[in-house]
Order: structure tokens, then sequence, then C-alpha cells
């Protein structure tokens, strides 16, 4: 009798420890993603009283029209942008300045904290500012332009550079990030492998890059392109504050998509088969991402 | 020595000149907030402004709602990592420290929940929110963000490295499970809080998705919600308040980066395995 009541007790004490963390996390998690996925079989709208079945009717107009392909096909091309950028400078930059601490480590720290500024800062806010540094008459660029004999460009809304001038400002704000987990890559590779390679005469320069740094980069570097290409999915501050996804849809994207149609034009049937096409692609990548970091634990 | 001087001069140069276009945002923003209003308004190129103009940050400080967004979002920042806090710590204590039944399902649950953006969950939380009629409400910008299976994760990771004889010396002492959780636990995890904490202030500060779909009313804006509404509303004439105020709102964050660049740099690093 005594037993049973003190393993009641302790099962009601890690009810009452576990179990609103585990609610919260129904209510605003699991539940949200089931109904979801539910809504994007039907033609409901925000505030009307009923809804329609129509099975694959909201995805077929996503993958069929040449609005909803658009949205696709910008959020590939900016990520598919965006990742071999901002990983490669990430990487050069993370380079050079861990060869600079060895002789000037004062500007290797000053320039590490310059990169990594972006990160920190207010995106919408910094976006306000690009917006003023691209200004067609009064931005910076283009009147270096002009004072140079170039053109200046309306970088935000010509229809062919928007997607381009938006990948730019991605690139902008990843390269930091990327560099800090570059360097904290090859600050883990072990200095011995490096005399090694010394005694085998590939000491110097891009033998010693190739047999030593970039093998032990490897799993470094495909976790920072996961990690990037989930965040460039994401791409929404810029895309709401610079464009809103013009001029004529020019640099709409996914996430973009699904705010406008859900919450501007209450469509919630088709914004949920936008959402569940955007889940699809992030949840590929991040499952990507997971079985990297296991096999980085089991690397070492 | 000759070629290892001419490598290490290339690889300088590189470096100060990305550094230099990283900066340039940040010094135009700077450089408009303090210039004059012809200066704004030239054509010449012109990087720094010609004499310090303060009265663009009186401008944005007293004649616009600038204060009001920075009081919001500190309202809805501190809410959220309050009750993130609140809700994670005693359930990661349970799953690292105790034995129970569900244990491994509810683990589970948090790792399935890592896979989930936000973005996923909006629809469905804003009809929610708009059938109960809590939309444009301090606790509509708050309530969303109170589960955190990344939390869970990395208080749960650092509770698991703790020795398990301590906290049964402490029930031995007579400490309730709470107590444990609280008087103990959560003070030797000052680290993941911190951690945690510069994750999630910089995530929900900077956060525009939300803001923009939970609320239409300006008095209730988030730094990021409100300087679209200051910028949408000025038209173009106030280009250098408007700077003013961008300064202001970024200035929070990057000033708390800059005084704790190693403690930053973790935190949101460690945001990452988030993804």
């Amino acid at each position: 009798m005594r037993r049973l009541s003190i393993t009641r007790r302790e099962a009601l004490t890690d009810l009452w420890l576990a179990g609103p963390a585990t609610l919260v996390m129904v209510l605003f998690i699991f539940l949200p993603v089931a109904i979801v996925a539910v809504l994007s079989f039907t033609d409901y709208q925000f505030g009307a009283p009923s809804f329609a079945w129509i099975g694959l009717e909201n995805y077929s107009k996503l993958f069929g029209s040449t609005l909803g392909r658009r949205a696709i096909s910008n959020t590939l091309i900016y990520v598919a942008i965006v990742i071999p950028v901002s990983v490669g400078l990430g990487l050069a930059v993370a380079l050079g300045l861990h060869r600079m601490m060895a002789w000037a480590p004062w500007l290797s720290q000053l320039l590490r904290t310059i990169y990594f500024l972006p990160v920190a800062a207010t995106l919408v806010a910094m976006s306000v500012a690009w917006q003023m540094v691209l200004h067609p008459s009064l931005g910076v660029v283009n009147q270096t332009l002009a004072a140079l004999g170039g053109t200046p460009q309306d970088w935000l809304s010509d229809r062919g550079l928007v997607l381009y001038t938006l990948a730019a400002i991605g690139i902008w704000q990843a390269v930091g990030y990327n560099m800090v987990l570059f360097l904290a890559g090859l600050v883990a590779i072990p200095p011995e492998l490096y005399d090694a390679a010394e005694v085998d005469g590939a000491g110097h320069g891009w033998s010693r890059f190739w047999t030593v740094t970039w093998p032990m980069l490897g799993p470094t570097t495909l976790f920072v392109m996961v990690v990037t290409a989930t965040n460039a999915f994401r791409v929404f501050e810029t895309v709401a504050t610079l464009t809103r996804g013009g001029p004529a849809f020019a640099s709409d994207t996914l996430v973009y998509a699904l705010y406008r149609e859900g919450f501007i034009y209450f469509k919630a049937g088709y914004a949920s088969a936008i959402t569940m096409v955007f889940f699809a692609f992030l949840l590929i990548l991040t499952l990507a991402q997971f079985r990297i970091v296991e096999k980085k634990v089991h690397y070492r | 020595m000759i070629r290892s001087f001419i490598s290490r001069a290339w690889s300088t140069l590189f470096l100060v000149a990305g550094a230099a276009v990283i900066l340039l945002p940040f010094l135009w923003m700077l450089s408009l907030a303090f210039k004059p209003r012809d200066e704004i308004f030239s054509a010449d190129i012109q990087l720094l402004p010609s004499r310090i103009e303060w009265s663009n940050f009186v401008v944005a400080l007293t004649e616009t709602d600038v204060p009001l967004f920075l009081w919001n979002g500190f309202v809805v920042v501190a809410g959220i990592l309050a009750f993130q806090i609140l809700f994670a710590v005693p359930c990661s204590y349970a799953l690292a420290q105790r034995r129970f039944k569900g244990r491994t399902f509810v683990f589970g649950m948090v790792l399935a929940a890592l896979l989930v953006p936000f973005h996923v969950t909006a629809i469905p939380i804003f009809l929610g929110f708009a059938k109960v009629g809590i939309l444009n409400s301090y606790g509509a910008l708050i309530l969303p963000f109170v589960p955190t299976a990344f939390g869970i994760f990395l208080f749960r990771q650092f509770f698991s490295q703790l020795p398990s004889d301590l906290f049964d010396a402490a029930r031995v002492d007579g400490l309730s499970e709470t107590a444990i959780v609280w008087r103990i636990a959560f003070p030797l995890a000052m680290p993941a809080a911190t951690a945690f904490a510069i994750f999630s202030v910089t995530a929900h500060w900077n956060d525009l998705f939300w803001p923009l779909i939970a609320t239409t009313d300006p008095h209730l804006a988030t730094p990021p919600r409100g300087i679209l509404y200051f910028r949408d509303e000025e038209s173009g004439d106030d280009v250098g308040p408007l700077m003013a105020g961008a300064v202001i709102i970024t200035a929070p964050l990057v000033l708390a980066f800059l005084l704790a660049q190693r403690k930053f740099t973790q935190g949101l690093a460690a945001g990452g395995l988030k993804g």
C-alpha cells in the first residue's frame, strides 16, 4: 500500500516536471502541423463559415501555375546562389583569419568581429539601411558607379536583377556565421598533421591545404552547407522589407508567398499547401543535417 | 620569406576589402543618421557627414514611436525567455536525471519538434488565436514560442553531464524535486542558460514574420515591425530620423555582442544545430 503511494507520488512528480512542456509542445507544434496538413487539402479561407475537400487541387495550383512555380524556382535559385558563395567566402575568410592569428592576432580578432556583425544585427533594420545603400539616386552604390563612369542600376526594382540583389544581401548576412563555424573546425585540426605533411613535402600553400586542411574540414563543410541551406530557404525578412515579392513577383519566395496568400489574401487552404511544400524541403535538409552531426561525433 | 610576405599582403587585402563590404550598410546607416538634411539629399558621394547632426536622433526618440517599439521588444523578448525557461528546465531535468515511463517518448517528441520550423505552425496558430480572440496582444506575440524543443535539448545535454549523486544528496537533505530543479540544477546550468538566452533573445528581437501576422495594432509593434511602420509613413522625406531609428533598434544587440563576443558567438553558433 505504502509502496504504491510512493510510485504514484513519483509518477505525479514526473508529470509535474515534464507535463507542462510536453503539453505546450503538443498544443503549439504537433497539433498545428496536423491541422496545416489537413487544411492543405481544403479550400478553407479565414473567416469562412465552411470549407470543402478539394484533394490535391492546392498542390496542383502551386506546381501548375506560373506564380506558384515562380515562388519555388526563385527560392531554389536564391538558395543555389547563397550556399556556394557564402560557404566559399566563409571558408576563405576563416582560412585567412586563422593564418593571420599567427602574426597579427589583434587585426585577425578585429576582422572576425566585423564579419560577425550582420549575424547579431536586426536584419529588418539593416535591410532598411541596404535600401538606402542601393537607393537609385541617393545610394552610395549608384553614386560610386556613376562617379566611375558605370551605369546606375535599379537594384531592387529591376525584374532581372532583384533576386540577385537579395541573394547578395543573404550572402552578406551568412558569411560571418559560416566563418565562425569554419574557424571552430580549423582549430580542431591537430597540428601534428601539418608537421607530418611537411615531412612528406606538402608543407606549403595549396598542397598543405589539399592534403590536410580540406579533408579534415570535410564534415564541417557539409554541416555549414546544410545550415546555410536551411536558413536560405526561410528567406523572408529581406523580401518583406525590400520588395514584397515584386516587381511582378520577380522576387517572390516560398515563405513570402505563404505569408501573402495566407495572411494578406486569407487563403488558408492554399497557403497551407505552400507551407507543406516548404516543410518538405526543410525536412529533407534537416534530416541530412542530423545525419551529418551524428557522423561528426563518430569521426572524433 | 618574400613569398610569404606577398601572400600575407594579398590575403590581408582580401580580408580588409571583404570587411569593408560587410561594414558598408552599417557605415551608411550611421552616416545618414548623423547627416544634416541637405547632405542626405545631395547627389555627391559623401561617406561621412560634414558635421555631426544629433537632431535626427532627437526626432526619432521624441516625435516617433521608436521608444514604444523598444519597450514592446523588451516585453516580448523577456516574456518569451521567461516562459521558455520556466517550461523547459523542469522537463529537461526530468529527461536527464529521472527514469520514468514515457521518457523516451517525450524525448522523441523533442527531437521531432526540432524538425518543425515556426513558419509551418503559423496558419493554425493564427486561426486558433483568432477564434479565442487574443490576436493583437502581447500574449499573441509570446505564447507560440513558449514550447522550445531546442531549449529542452540544450538543457538536457547539460543536465545529463551532472553526476546523479549530487541530486541524490539533495533528496537525502529533504529537498523536493521542484526545489532541486530551481535551487540546484538551474543555477549550475548558467552556461547553457546564457547560450540559450542569447539565441532566444536575438531570434525574437529580430523576428518579423510572426509580429507581422499576429498584430495589426502599431502600438504593439516590436522593433522590426515598428521600423517598417515608420518607413512606410515617412514616404522618403525623413530619411535621417528613419536611419536614426534603425540605429537605435539595432544598437542593443550589436552593443551586447561587442561586449560579450565570445558568449554571443557560441550562443548563436549553437543555434545552428536547431537549423
